[in-house]
């Protein structure tokens, strides 16, 4: 089935993106704002103030019930338990082969219950994945909530200051991976240190109803510090300079935690999580393939799905590329064996037909100032 | 909109004509849809290029274009000033060539659009 066949989903504030001119296209089986004013600006915007973004297309499942936490430290990798009522982990939902079902973030909103959000595009998947899994897990239920929550993001070095006057919390004082419950602009909602940006930021997760109450509230607020209407185009350059992997395009069901280099969530403490025989014996077996970043040296734009070449001989693929508005270069990530991995390893990319110079550079290619 | 020195394509080209020589650009539409230009490829100077055949690619931050020569040709020149500004394109698209082409054969101009027909293309 393509795109324009299918029944496209609209967050709540569809209206208000058709208002403000923005370029819609379909996104994870929703139609998604790509870009208001331009990409390049709402990118610069969140570098340097703020941009707000809808991303009410990601999903929510919440598992309930005294064994909820065995339950999920069985089925992802990282260690749940370590969360404290009010903190995050980015983990992943992994298979039986150590590759990702879906990378997502666990919540605790409790000491007996949890908040996974996954993306768009794997909502279904994930739902019945987590459902069959923990069908013998003992007390623990697992609902998709993802139709009843908005998500706003608001992103950039202002972020702080564009939330603060519309919430009671003091926010200097929610540590990065943190959240807490309160009101924004009067509308109950839960308030959330992260993003996928690699800028300071909040994402504010609240009924779908008030969404577009508190997107006006925060337009409003956001105003002096220069706050723009930022598109999921924006969201993708931002994520990949900021090195952050996508779903679908970096990692998938057939590329393990480890390929993906995401080792560093991987709890290898835990006795046993689905997966990890494999992606114990590839830590001490070493890897055959690996996701790196480069750059190019020669002048073209690597795009994802373009062939990666070692003395003419194809070995690899791009999985994300673009030509990034703050860094003003070509960059990308790609899988490589391991032996071309290292960072300053030249190769080739094939761009329309012609082999063009990249490098292996370190991941990620941007890292803000933390003040 | 569409100026009437030129003619226009259905891939969202313009050509201005001038003794046997054609130069070649992309219109507001085309750069409205493109949005900002980081990247242009151009062919080599002296290639020999049919009507229809791809000469190059047009990139913004989100996407890549194929350029499709609208006049059977050689080439003549390219616009050299994109290499440091592809950002002319968006700024002033009908003023900024990408590729002038020494004719093949003046007959193949008899099928480009005037502005008035881009423009219902357009809508």
């Amino acid at each position: 089935m393509t795109d324009s066949a299918q029944v496209l989903k609209k967050t709540s504030l569809h209206g208000r993106h058709q208002a403000l001119g923005a370029r819609m296209a379909p996104f994870g089986g929703w139609e998604m704002p790509i870009e208001y004013a331009g990409l390049s600006s709402e990118h610069m915007a969140v570098r340097t103030a703020a941009g707000l973004f809808d991303v009410s297309h990601m999903g929510e499942i919440e598992l309930a019930g005294s064994d909820a936490l065995d339950a999920i430290q069985r089925i992802s990798c990282n260690d749940a338990s370590k969360l404290e009522v009010g903190q995050a982990q980015y983990s992943a939902l992994t298979t039986p082969q150590g590759t990702l079902v879906d990378d997502i973030l666990v919540y605790r909103l409790a000491s007996d219950h949890f908040m996974l959000v996954v993306n768009a595009a794997n909502i279904g998947k994930d739902y019945a994945w987590v459902s069959e899994k923990i069908r013998s897990a003992g007390d623990v239920v697992a609902v998709n909530s993802s139709s009843r929550y908005a998500l706003l993001a608001v992103q950039g070095p202002a972020a702080v200051e564009v939330v603060q006057p519309l919430v009671g919390i003091e926010l200097s004082e929610l540590k990065y991976y943190c959240f807490a419950n309160g009101e924004v602009a009067g509308q109950r909602a839960t308030i959330s240190r992260t993003g996928y940006t690699g800028e300071d930021g909040l994402e504010i997760y609240l009924a779908a109803r008030a969404a577009d109450a508190v997107w006006q509230a925060l337009t409003d607020s956001g105003k002096s510090v220069g706050l723009v209407p930022a598109g999921l185009g924006a969201r993708d350059t931002l994520r990949l300079e900021a090195g952050m992997r996508l779903y679908g395009n970096d990692m998938d069901e057939n590329t393990t935690v480890l390929e993906a280099g995401l080792g560093w969530m991987v709890a290898w403490e835990k006795p046993e999580f689905l997966g990890h025989e494999v992606l114990r014996q590839q830590k001490s077996e070493g890897l055959a393939r690996k996701l790196i970043g480069f750059e190019m040296v020669g002048r073209g734009i690597a795009r994802p799905g373009f062939s990666v070449l070692v003395d003419g001989r194809p070995v690899g693929r791009v999985t994300s590329g673009t030509q990034t508005p703050f860094l003003k270069k070509a960059i990308g990530m790609a899988y490589l064996p391991v032996e071309y991995t290292s960072v300053g390893s030249q190769f080739k990319v094939e761009i329309r037909g012609r082999p063009i110079n990249a490098r292996v550079v370190p991941v990620p290619f941007y890292k803000r100032r933390r003040s | 909109m569409y100026p009437s020195d030129r003619k226009y394509t259905k891939n969202h080209e313009w050509v201005t004509i001038a003794g046997g020589e054609a130069r070649v650009g992309i219109t507001q539409y085309a750069q409205e849809q493109l949005g900002d230009v980081v990247y242009v490829e151009l062919p080599e100077i002296g290639r020999a290029l049919k009507r229809g055949e791809t000469f190059g690619a047009i990139e913004s931050v989100k996407a890549v274009s194929e350029l499709y020569c609208p006049l059977s040709g050689e080439v003549a020149s390219v616009n050299v000033e994109l290499s440091e500004h592809p950002e002319a394109i968006n700024v002033e698209p009908h003023d900024t060539w990408m590729i002038a082409l020494k004719l093949a054969d003046s007959a193949e101009v008899e099928a480009l659009l005037d502005g008035p027909s881009y423009q219902a293309l357009i809508g």
